[in-house]
């Protein structure tokens, strides 16, 4: 356990250079600096900030200094948010992505098992048809469009939410909506598939002639297999979700990561585009390496350690 | 056992939607509260580092400079007087003994002494992009760009606590009104020079305007609270101004709508183009919509074949129909333009725009015939090339382009390739003059025509057309030497039919408008020529 969990961080670190390297280079090779814009500054006064942020050493020395800098765990200051730095701006954004995204999670992971439960169930009953077709429509339409309607219904013409912030547990709810349709969506399908045939198992008719109730048997033996699958999409879904969606938190005005993953690279702003890259890389790798040992904790047939197997 | 189940799991999907059930009340801002939208973060709050319209709509709550604009004059506001030597060089201001900062210091003559000089600084860090508005200060250049200058050579001196000189380079009738520009604003000489970040937050934050930050949310909201001590708090009738920071057009359309916000527009919203389309029509009440210093036009790259013969240009410029781009493209009350100073720039006594000509040239599609082969063949040419014409993302910028397109098409023959670039690939692209035809657009810097026609000059930094014309640099000399309204006005109109008649450097499209969506109970909140508004002296009336 403890190598298998040693060589997957040694690959996380070495991703994360590889990352680090590849998107230092691209980001300085798209045209554009951070100090252009429609009025001109002098010749002059550019050739200053050139000079202070040191844009005119050589491209290695600069990436170099960056590497030095990111050993030391420095991520610079943002190159637009004067006197910000980038630990400041990442940290204090993505404290709002985190809450809205722990929420939305719980709530895919909680409707999305259910309702796949209930359909599976119901196996082509009527139930479980309607849930199939509203997982459909719901893989099928776009966030924003939900946000935009949602917004416009429930906030501008009920009134029921306020149109944007997120300042109390009332404004968690069309942004959760927004984020969560499409993972119910799909967890719901999921649970679904799996629980169809894992509920036709052999085992699952040994435990029921064992004479054992049917709600142990469903969450102690059926549940247990049929997650498998969903805990594999969970993971993923949990970094893109947390690290702040760009749509949703412009949409409803909220003051999370999302926006700065395009405002960075528009603006130019080359710390902030490297700290939100490595940041986000970092999340999903950390979700991965969770997934898989949750996945090796849950299935008995991975085998972890050499030993064993 | 199933149904059991399915109750429950019934139950539970059905308890995160009773969650959603709950109502909820959007009261509206309570008492004298002013709400509006400032569609991003503001870059800095640091007077030195300033230099876009977010920051300074907050700034210009927060600060105050020696003089502030009240219906389009410059009026005293810190300074108690300010007298102007006869050639216009020196000036002696007296501050007001009342100024106070926000952490309770007097402010003095130093604290604008040390403010100029430190945006100035070669080496403050980061340097002040903004620095340049400074450069009508003698020596001011020298120091900044590192000519030979030093911080002693600068032209600003505080002789004593409240009596500050100041010595410029160039006669310069609209000083007064500079004075009340943001890179104009002191800073607390003390806080300053002891805390470098202390403009990053609210609680390190010191200020000597009539409002306060009361915090900052970053990313999120902004809110100002009357300073007490503010030498005119008699006038100050708000009790809360309350910024939101939101990017999306049809939130903000949605917030006003419910009353979340009390204004919607320009300077620092938008209002859905769609939906400005509709509101001009229905004539909304609501609506406030006024002109704008500002000119839309398309820069002709005078470097490159064919854009670098004038009647090339001027076909182009006279075979489109600017009225049907105003009244059927972009649809928010834009005026055509047939010159390149906008309405709302001051002249002699009057308007610039009223007292010389309105009309370079006028639309003529048989006109623009002629003159486009003319053209081409005194450059060898048999048929216009295929050529490009390049806009940024957003605004109105791509249906006015295509239109555009569409009539040279139509009315000359020929074929354009529309093209959007990024933002800061599109600004590359135009300083580097690796374009054909770009969009541009200029807002005032400053009430005068001068802040539109010296940057045309050769090699100016915002000439990103290759234009370069002896007659037009030397005219700009000339309006620079004096301080003669007249004798500047009339170098100034014979450099633009220069820029504009003779030559069509640019193709001046049309002028700009502000348009404001305002709840009836918000009274006095100015808009100025510039499209800033001023929301220090507003009141709220239910």
């Amino acid at each position: 356990m403890f190598r298998y969990v040693l060589r997957k961080l040694v690959n996380i670190l070495l991703s994360l250079f590889v990352l680090a390297t590849a998107t230092f280079f691209l980001m300085k090779a798209i045209p554009g600096d951070p100090f252009m814009q429609e009025k001109n500054v002098p010749a002059a006064v550019r050739e200053n900030l050139i000079k202070y942020y040191g844009f005119d050493k050589p491209l290695w020395h600069q990436y170099l200094i960056y590497l030095k800098n990111l050993l030391n765990l420095d991520l610079g200051m943002s190159m637009r948010q004067q006197y910000q730095s980038v630990v400041d701006i990442i940290t204090r954004s993505f404290k709002y992505s985190l809450q809205l995204g722990v929420v939305a999670i719980i709530v895919s992971v909680v409707v999305g098992v259910a309702i796949g439960l209930i359909a599976a169930l119901y196996n082509r009953k009527l139930i479980d048809r309607l849930i199939m077709l509203a997982a459909t429509v719901g893989i099928a339409v776009p966030n924003f469009v939900l946000a935009t309607l949602g917004q416009y219904y429930f906030a501008n013409k009920l009134r029921w939410f306020h149109v944007a912030g997120l300042h109390g547990p009332m404004d968690y709810v069309l942004p959760t909506l927004a984020l969560s349709v499409l993972p119910i969506a799909f967890i719901a399908r999921l649970t679904r598939s799996t629980m169809i045939e894992v509920l036709a198992a052999d085992y699952i008719r040994t435990a029921k002639a064992k004479g054992l109730g049917s709600l142990t048997i469903l969450i102690r033996h059926a549940l247990r297999n049929g997650l498998l699958p969903v805990v594999s999409y969970v993971g993923p879904m949990t970094a893109n979700i947390i690290t702040g969606s760009v749509v949703v938190e412009s949409i409803f005005g909220i003051a999370g990561l999302g926006k700065f993953f395009t405002d960075s690279v528009s603006n130019r702003d080359y710390t902030l585009i490297m700290g939100i890259t490595l940041f986000y890389a970092a999340i999903l790798m950390a979700s991965r390496f969770i997934t898989d040992i949750a996945y090796a904790i849950i299935d008995p047939r991975i085998k972890i350690s050499k030993k064993g197997g | 056992m199933k149904a059991k189940l399915t109750l429950l799991l019934v139950s539970i999907v059905a308890s995160v939607a009773v969650l959603a059930g709950c109502g909820n009340d959007n009261s509206g801002g309570a008492g004298q509260e002013f709400r509006m939208n400032l569609g991003a973060e503001p870059p800095t709050l640091d007077p030195a580092l300033m230099q876009d319209q977010v920051s300074s709509t907050v700034m210009s709550g927060l600060f105050e400079g020696l003089t502030r604009m009240e219906n389009g004059e410059a009026v005293n506001a810190m300074a108690e007087d300010i007298a102007v030597s006869e050639d216009g060089l020196k000036y002696t201001v007296k501050i007001r003994q009342d100024a106070k900062w926000s952490n309770g210091d007097a402010v003095t003559a130093h604290d604008f002494e040390y403010s100029w000089k430190r945006t100035l600084d070669p080496n403050l860090n980061p340097p002040a992009p903004y620095a340049y508005q400074l450069y009508y200060i003698k020596g001011a250049e020298e120091y900044n760009t590192n000519a030979g200058g030093t911080v002693d050579q600068v032209g600003v001196k505080a002789t004593d606590d409240l009596t500050l000189e100041i010595e410029l380079k160039n006669p310069t009738p609209y000083f007064k009104s500079l004075l009340s520009f943001y890179t104009y604003y002191p800073v607390n000489k003390a806080v300053v020079s002891a805390n470098p970040a202390w403009a990053a937050e609210a609680d390190t934050y010191v200020s000597n305007g009539p409002f306060k930050l009361s915090s900052w949310a970053h990313s999120d909201s902004i809110d100002l609270v009357p300073f007490e001590d503010y030498y005119d708090r008699d006038s100050i009738k708000l009790e809360k101004v309350h910024f939101v920071m939101i990017s999306d057009a049809s939130t903000e359309s949605n917030m006003y709508e419910t009353d979340e916000l009390d204004w919607s527009g320009k300077p620092t919203g938008s209002i859905p183009v769609e939906q400005l389309a509709q509101l001009i029509q229905d004539k909304n009440p609501e609506l406030v919509s006024q002109p704008q210093a500002s000119t839309y036009y398309y820069n002709f790259n005078n470097s490159k074949k064919p854009f670098n013969n004038a009647k090339v240009r001027k076909a182009l410029s006279m075979a489109i129909d600017r009225q049907a781009i105003v009244d059927k493209v972009s649809k928010g009350n834009e005026v055509p333009a047939f010159a390149f100073v906008p309405p709302g720039i001051h002249g002699v006594t009057k308007d610039f725009r009223d007292e010389i000509t309105t009309e370079y040239f006028t639309e003529n599609a048989d006109e623009a015939k002629k003159l486009l082969a003319e053209g081409l063949a005194e450059e060898g040419m048999t048929a216009m090339p295929e050529f490009e014409l390049s806009y940024n993302e957003g605004g109105v910028h791509q249906p006015v382009a295509e239109a555009i397109a569409d009539m040279w098409n139509k009315n000359l023959g020929i074929t354009v390739k529309t093209q959007t670039v990024e933002w800061k690939v599109f600004l590359q692209n135009r300083t580097s003059l690796a374009y054909d035809v770009a969009r541009a657009g200029w807002g005032a810097d400053y009430n005068d025509p001068m802040t539109y026609i010296d940057m045309w000059i050769t090699g100016g930094g915002n000439n990103d057309t290759g234009f370069s014309n002896a007659e037009y640099d030397a005219l700009v000399k000339e309006a620079y030497s004096t301080q003669d309204q007249q004798a500047r006005v009339d170098a100034m109109a014979k450099a633009e039919q220069i820029l504009i008649g003779d030559n069509m450097a640019i193709m001046p499209i049309f002028y700009s408008s502000v348009n404001t969506l305002v709840k009836p109970h918000v009274k006095n909140v100015g808009i100025d020529y510039k499209g800033d508004i001023d929301y220090t002296r507003a009141y709220i009336e239910k």
